[in-house]
């Protein structure tokens, strides 16, 4: 699929005169390299706030829910907030592999790796909470169709988070699938190249015993074609499950329409911020400043700002039914939304959302790495506050004004929310040390055409 | 466990020389065990299958094996009967008729007990007195399963056994009485004939000592003024039922006033009988200084201090009589007062005049209205005989005791070291008495200053008779035999007057001899009452009360009054260790486990009070200093819409005292203002330092303009216009078509096939509704709902199944906020506006809505349950499978009414929660029909199902239909004012069938779709102020 020619308006998209062999040393660096101290240091923050977040799960499951700050009105907050938050982060890899890859979109390929593991990841994180947020976790196998003997006793596939259950499944397992065959190719160059017998032994596991012949390549290209295919209806799928959670439940605020697709365009404008600010860091630590350029980085502030767009029209869209639909309790709940006791909430996540990816429209600001890493962070704040907005604030206030209430985290909130992103990062950066962070192979096909220094000789520079 | 036990194994043993029987003793095996041989035998060996390998499996498995063996499994006390007791048979439930007569609450009940064991207090429907139980009434049976009762006498702060006590009470008694030291018994209104004449033997037996009746919230003056008027020393008693016009100045006719029970009587008049034309239902005026039930339930609520209260009671007379009287009111007042006047002309007869100011004057000058009205409504043919107690009597008796006269006190039922204003004046002089005894049931601050603690029994193991109103008797029985180590405390004055007979005897034969007169004494017993029409006929009845008036109408108001009351839920204090009534919100304030100083907003607002909701919504409310003379505490501060400016309110039965756990050591102790047993004291308020944190469970109180949560109407308009003005179905547009939304047409679900068998409904008449929460207590009781404690509470994680919600108006009236909210217009109006809608006006009108389970026919929350733990049933309750849910809370968080509640810890037997549910003998309470849910699953009312099932499984055995009115729920059970009407729509016949086709029926939230299986009755107003 790889053709050798390229426009020469096209800006190359490895830089820095590489070579195969400059490719395959690159990315096999921090394999093959030992761990710096920053490495370790960042590494020990994130396990010790994992292991603190593991305390925090036991102690919950331990005492009961109570632990946290729920109360009779608001039953979900942080919980379902944070699981809904890593599911949507979770979304830009499958978009980035699955839908780039149909579009041909050759850009992708220096980012789709760690994307796909940081979907993984999150993903991971996303499904501890719907089970550590059940009174009996223990029995968190029920919410599986599992032929069993309590009589007839069956899941309710009326249930959403019955849809949940499999969408999220689902979803894990095919990225799961897309990312190991990416990855086969790269493994198998990491075992050939390596020294030690242990280190060959696993990755000739991890690789399925690659051979490189031509059936292999050909079976691959097919593989991802198919899975790609597989994959592109999930992107959708997903978030609109979860976004059901809340549209098909009655409580004003949670009760709408648009949510689906409003969901999905959060998603991913999450996703991106988050691959953002996790190749910005990676670039620079892993030297990849050659392969994730600052034009992958424009290219994702794009995104994050076309998506952050939609979601802003989506709230926006949110306010004005609320007030074309004639129904009180609608239109209280999101005045009380943007002026009620929840305001900051409210208009974190306005500020964040929407306003903040507004700056991409200027170039200079699109282009700067700092800046572009700032806005990522303030994209996943913002993204975290939406959900906590649809949540906490729709729940407070709902119906008889005798159950208004408020809700406060617990310090068992809080462990709980920093120990998955302690988790996540322990994994990603285990994962950044012995996995090809770039897909090397993919990229070596675009070499000739996309490469700096085969585009100059083209050019006759 | 080593014994050294011998056992005889034959008669050869005693030989000691016998051989054999030494071979015997030495080996334990008879026969050697042919280890050798065995082993010795290679060839069995090398043949074996059992090689090295399997030896070890099988030495694993024993070892495994006989370790799980010896494992401690749970061990659960239930013992089966050997011999059944002839009426026990576990499963069914027992019923006892008695009655509660601790000397603040007056109920005959019915005792529900299982097993042996009472777990439930019943109204006794058919019992002519005093109406069915409140809320302390209900949950009077936990008290009984209190770990912090005496569990038998002591002498000197040791244990002793009973004959112990009687040889030393006795022996020092005989000497006092010798010696003629004067000694005096002290001792609650008992209202009991039997009590009386054994009090006067023993009166008789020991001329030294005399008896005086202490009642801890005084009647006295209402006493007094009776007693002037009628000669009788009685409270006279009302009937609401009939009334037409009520007026009551200061007086909480629905709460505790004059021993309470009138809200059964009242809510009948307050129901508008008819469905159309010309229906009718009572107007209740209201002059009240603290927010209470009556002035909630009020048609017209005029707040006011307690000095014009009193005015008023004199510018009513005066203007009834026709007789001229200096009027100082303010204009405000005096046109309330001139409408009132008119009201009572109009209704005559059926208009009544009430007070509870505590002044003689006011109560004469009452009962002088009453007779001018020729009021049906009061009746003091047969007045009541529950308060009988003289503070006069009460005050002397502490001067006697004080300057030595008095060598002896006997208390029994009261703690005056407790209760009294001068308490530490009272202990100080208690502990240099030659003899004291305290009968109580704990050991409480009198008890414990006592030399002698005689431990009396709970009611429910006690037997009784009593005569709360004049000609109708009522029988108590034990319903137990005594939990500990107790005895009467009228057997113990039987056996220290030196009787065989004990208290039951004695009442068999007083009952005989006076009281049955031919009727059965069995039947009485099995009933609990026995219904006499005796009455008193009075002669010379004279009503002069032309001093009192003049008196009156020169009351002269103080800058600040202090208006002493009692809650609802506390009463008197009595039950201050009972965790349901801890646990029970107030229905005026919705706080628990606290009293307060309640202000009104703009007395707050002058001395610097605030409250304020913190991050997680809990209530916090500065502190205040309270000074009364010069005594003062420090109580927290609540803002209490209603109440009257220049007064503040405390209730009684708080604070920190002996006897209690821990755990209920809560709010603040208003007895040591109560000084001379005057309810209202002048008093001053200054700010002092801190928040309290209260535990309040409604933390928003107005309804927002959402006039379709409360629906109501006025009567005029119900009168004179149809249903589909005051009470529409809401409507929903469909294919721009117009559609009610309970129509088929917009439906999305398919309707459950309803043809067969029961359709459980549930009617909740919002007229007839007070708010008094005996339901509360009941569904409590009934469904082993836990106890969790101030902290839970006040994060919001109240268990009640069932609520009282209680909406105040933000304007004048809620009819006025609805419009307010019709009327905003724009966005920044909307803004300022619902702002301003969420606080409550200084003196608004308010709402009571009872909210269970609505148990819906299209229920949010059993869709949304991933395992299907939410579903529905047959009959039309929404059920909740306990073992299947897995606590995802979803259920929860799309119920609109907000009506589930999760286990957020584990409840029972969890030293965190150490209630009722963390003892054995608090849990014997525990109802056996209803499981107690463990920690993680989501828990709701179920329409008291066990009850329904058993009604049905009944009438099976029977093999005859079911009646209308059988089926019944704790709630519906407990409601003595009709309010809550329960039964099968099916039944074409039934009252709940009609009350569904009836115009003032709606459902909550009709417009979310939920078709719930229960229903409200709108609430109608009487705005007819002339």
């Amino acid at each position: 699929m790889a053709s050798h020619y390229e426009a020469p308006i096209r800006k190359p998209l490895v830089t820095g005169d590489k070579t195969y062999h400059d490719v395959t040393v690159d990315v096999a660096a921090p394999v093959e390299g030992k761990a710096n101290r920053q490495w370790w240091i960042v590494f020990g923050i994130a396990l010790t706030a994992f292991l603190w977040g593991l305390g925090c799960i036991a102690y919950t499951i331990g005492t009961g829910i109570g632990t946290w700050g729920l109360n009779k009105t608001v039953g979900w907050a942080w919980d379902i907030t944070n699981f809904v938050w890593w599911v949507g982060i979770g979304h830009a890899g499958t978009l980035i592999s699955a839908v780039l890859l149909l579009f041909r979109q050759k850009w992708r390929m220096a980012i789709n790796r760690s994307a796909e593991a940081m979907t993984i990841f999150s993903v991971i994180q996303a499904g501890l909470f719907p089970i550590i947020h059940m009174g009996r976790p223990w029995l968190a196998y029920w919410v599986l169709p599992i032929p069993n003997s309590f009589g007839s006793l069956w899941v309710n596939f009326n249930s959403p988070l019955l849809w949940d259950v499999f969408a999220i499944s689902t979803y894990l397992s095919v990225s799961l699938v897309f990312w190991w065959t990416g990855l086969l190719p790269d493994f198998a160059m990491i075992r050939d190249r390596a020294v030690k017998p242990f280190q060959k032994k696993i990755y000739s596991l991890l690789s399925f015993g690659w051979s490189g012949r031509a059936k292999d390549w050909q079976r691959f290209e097919e593989v991802s074609l198919v899975l790609a295919g597989l994959a592109t209806p999930l992107v959708l799928s997903v978030h609109t499950i979860v976004s059901f959670d809340f549209a098909t439940a009655v409580i004003p605020g949670w009760h709408t329409t648009i949510f689906p697709p409003y969901f999905v365009a959060g998603a991913i404008f999450s996703g991106f911020a988050m691959v953002q600010t996790l190749l910005i860091i990676m670039r620079k630590v892993s030297h990849l400043e050659d392969y994730i350029t600052v034009q992958h980085i424009e290219l994702m502030n794009i995104v994050i700002m076309i998506t952050g767009s939609i979601v802003g029209v989506a709230y926006i869209t949110e306010l004005f039914i609320a007030w074309y639909s004639g129904v009180e309790y609608e239109q209280y709940a999101f005045l009380n939304r943007a002026t009620g006791p929840y305001w900051w909430a409210y208009w974190s996540m306005m500020t964040c959302n929407v306003f903040s990816p507004q700056f991409m429209w200027f170039k200079k600001l699109r282009t700067s790495i700092v800046f572009s890493f700032i806005i990522s962070i303030v994209v996943n704040i913002g993204m975290w506050f939406e959900r906590f907005v649809i949540i906490v604030t729709s729940l407070h206030r709902d119906y008889l004004p005798s159950s208004w209430t408020m809700f406060s985290p617990t310090f068992v909130d809080i462990g709980i929310f920093i120990g998955t992103i302690g988790f996540f990062f322990v994994l990603f950066l285990l994962y950044s040390r012995t996995f090809p962070v770039i897909a090397q192979a993919e990229v070596k096909t675009i070499l000739k055409s996309s490469g700096e220094k085969y585009k100059k000789l083209r050019d006759g520079e | 466990m080593s014994s050294n036990k011998v056992y005889w194994k034959s008669v050869a043993q005693l030989d000691k020389d016998n051989e054999l029987v030494q071979k015997l003793e030495q080996n334990e095996f008879v026969d050697q065990i042919p280890v050798d041989e065995f082993l010795g035998d290679e060839k069995t060996m090398s043949e074996s299958n059992t090689n090295r390998r399997d030896f070890l499996k099988y030495v694993g498995f024993s070892t495994a094996a006989a370790s799980l063996a010896a494992c401690e499994g749970p061990v659960i006390k239930s013992v089966p009967y050997v011999v059944q007791p002839e009426q026990i048979i576990p499963g069914i439930a027992n019923y006892y008729a008695t009655a509660i007569a601790d000397g603040f609450d007056f109920r005959s009940v019915i005792i529900k007990t299982r097993e042996g064991r009472p777990i439930k207090v019943e109204n006794n429907k058919e019992a002519p007195t005093l109406g069915g139980g409140n809320a302390r009434v209900h949950a009077s049976v936990l008290s009984m399963y209190d770990i912090n009762r005496l569990q038998g006498p002591k002498a000197e702060g040791q244990d002793v056994d009973w004959s112990n006590f009687y040889g030393q009470v006795g022996a020092k008694l005989k000497a006092m009485a010798v010696s003629q030291k004067p000694v005096v018994l002290l001792t609650q209104t008992f209202a009991s004939p039997t009590t009386q004449s054994i009090i006067d033997d023993f009166l008789v037996q020991f001329p030294n000592v005399k008896h005086v009746v202490y009642d801890t919230l005084s009647a006295s003056h209402a006493l007094d003024a009776f007693e002037n008027i009628y000669g009788v020393r009685a409270l006279a008693d009302y009937d609401f039922s009939k009334a037409k016009t009520i007026v009551s100045v200061g007086a909480d006719i629905l709460g505790d006033w004059q021993g309470g029970g009138y809200d059964s009587g009242y809510s009948q008049s307050r129901v508008p009988k008819k469905d159309h034309g010309n229906s009718e239902m009572s107007f209740h005026i209201q002059f009240e200084s603290n927010m209470s039930l009556s002035g909630a339930n009020a048609d017209h609520r005029i707040p006011t201090d307690p000095a014009t209260q009193k005015k008023i009671v004199a510018q009513i007379y005066a203007q009834l009589k026709g007789t001229s009287l200096n009027n100082d009111l303010n204009p405000q007042v005096q046109k309330a007062v001139a409408q009132t006047v008119a009201r009572l002309k109009k209704s005559g007869s059926g208009a009544v005049v009430v007070s509870g100011i505590e002044d003689v004057a006011v109560q004469e000058v009452v009962l002088a209205i009453n007779d001018h009205l020729g009021s049906e409504v009061i009746d003091t043919a047969q007045p009541r005989y529950i308060r009988q107690g003289s503070n006069k009597a009460v005050n002397q008796l502490v001067d006697d005791m004080e300057s030595g006269k008095v060598k002896g006190l006997i208390t029994a039922g009261v703690n005056p070291s407790f209760t009294l204003p001068n308490a530490k004046a009272f202990t100080a002089a208690l502990s240099e008495l030659e003899l004291t005894v305290a009968f109580a049931t704990k050991e409480d601050e009198t008890a414990a200053a006592s030399q002698y603690v005689a431990a009396i029994p709970h009611y429910l193991e006690s037997w009784g008779d009593y005569e709360f109103k004049k000609g109708k008797y009522l029988l108590a029985q034990p319903t137990i035999r005594p939990l500990f180590d107790t005895q009467q405390f009228q057997d113990v004055l039987l056996k220290l007057s030196g009787s065989n007979s004990t208290y039951y005897q004695k009442i068999k034969s007083n009952w005989s001899e006076n009281i049955l007169n031919g009727s059965s004494w069995n039947q009485t017993l099995h009933d609990g009452f026995l219904s006499g029409n005796d009455s008193m006929e009075y002669d010379s009845v004279s009503f002069d009360v032309s001093r009192q008036i003049k008196t009156l109408s020169e009351a002269s108001s103080t800058a600040m009054s202090l208006v002493l009351y009692t809650k609802t839920g506390m009463g008197d204090g009595q039950q201050a260790n009972n965790p349901w009534l801890q646990e029970f919100p107030d229905p005026i304030s919705r706080v628990s486990w606290d009293n307060y100083l309640t202000v009104s907003a703009s007395d707050a607002k002058n001395m610097g009070f605030k409250n304020v909701n913190v991050s997680d919504g809990g209530l916090n409310g500065s502190y205040a200093k309270v000074t009364v003379g010069n005594k003062s505490i420090v109580a927290p501060v609540l803002i209490q819409p209603g109440q009257a400016k220049g007064t503040v309110g405390l209730a009684f039965g708080y604070g920190e005292r002996r006897g209690l756990q821990d755990e209920m050591q809560v709010g603040v102790n208003a007895y040591p203002l109560y000084n001379n047993f005057e309810a209202v004291q002048e008093v001053s308020i200054s700010p002092a330092e801190g928040y309290h944190e209260f535990a309040c469970v409604q933390l928003h109180n107005t309804l927002m303009g959402r006039g379709d949560i409360i629906k109501e109407t006025t009567l005029e308009i119900f009168n004179t216009k149809d249903k589909e003005y005051w009470n529409p179905v809401p409507k929903v547009s469909k294919n721009h078509m117009e559609f009610e939304v309970t129509s088929p047409e917009v439906d999305m679900w398919q309707a459950f096939d309803r043809s067969v068998g029961h359709h459980f409904n549930m009617s909740i008449d919002l007229n007839a509704c007070t708010g008094c929460g005996a339901c509360v207590i009941a569904c409590h009781s009934e469904n082993n709902v836990p106890v969790v404690g101030k902290k839970e509470i006040r994060k919001s994680r109240d268990m009640h199944w069932l609520r009282i919600d209680r909406y105040y108006s933000s304007g004048e009236s809620f009819e006025q906020d609805d419009q307010t909210k019709e009327d905003i217009s724009g966005l920044v109006d909307s803004l300022t506006t619902f702002g301003k809608m969420e606080n409550a006006s200084e003196n608004p009108q308010v709402a009571f809505q009872p909210v269970m389970c609505q148990h819906c026919n299209h229920a949010p929350c059993e869709t949304v349950c991933p395992v299907a733990a939410s579903s529905h049933g047959r009959q039309g309750q929404n059920h909740m499978a306990y073992n299947r849910c897995v606590g995802t809370r979803y259920c929860a968080n799309n119920c609109p009414y907000k009506v589930r509640r999760f286990n957020w810890f584990l409840y029972n037997k969890n030293d965190e929660f150490d209630y009722h549910m963390n003892n054995d003998l608090g849990r014997m309470v525990l109802n056996p029909d209803v499981v107690v849910r463990s920690r993680g699953v989501m828990e709701k009312c179920s329409m008291c199902i066990q009850m329904t099932q058993k009604t049905i499984l009944d009438a099976k055995l029977e093999g005859r239909p079911i009646e209308d009115g059988e089926f019944q729920t704790a709630c519906s059970n407990a409601c003595s004012n009709g309010a809550i009407v329960f039964g099968d729509i099916n039944d074409k016949e039934s009252e709940v069938a009609a009350l569904k086709e009836g115009d003032r029926m709606y459902h909550l939230l009709e417009s979310v779709g939920t078709k719930p299986n229960v229903m409200y009755q709108t609430m109608v107003r009487n705005t007819d102020k002339s």
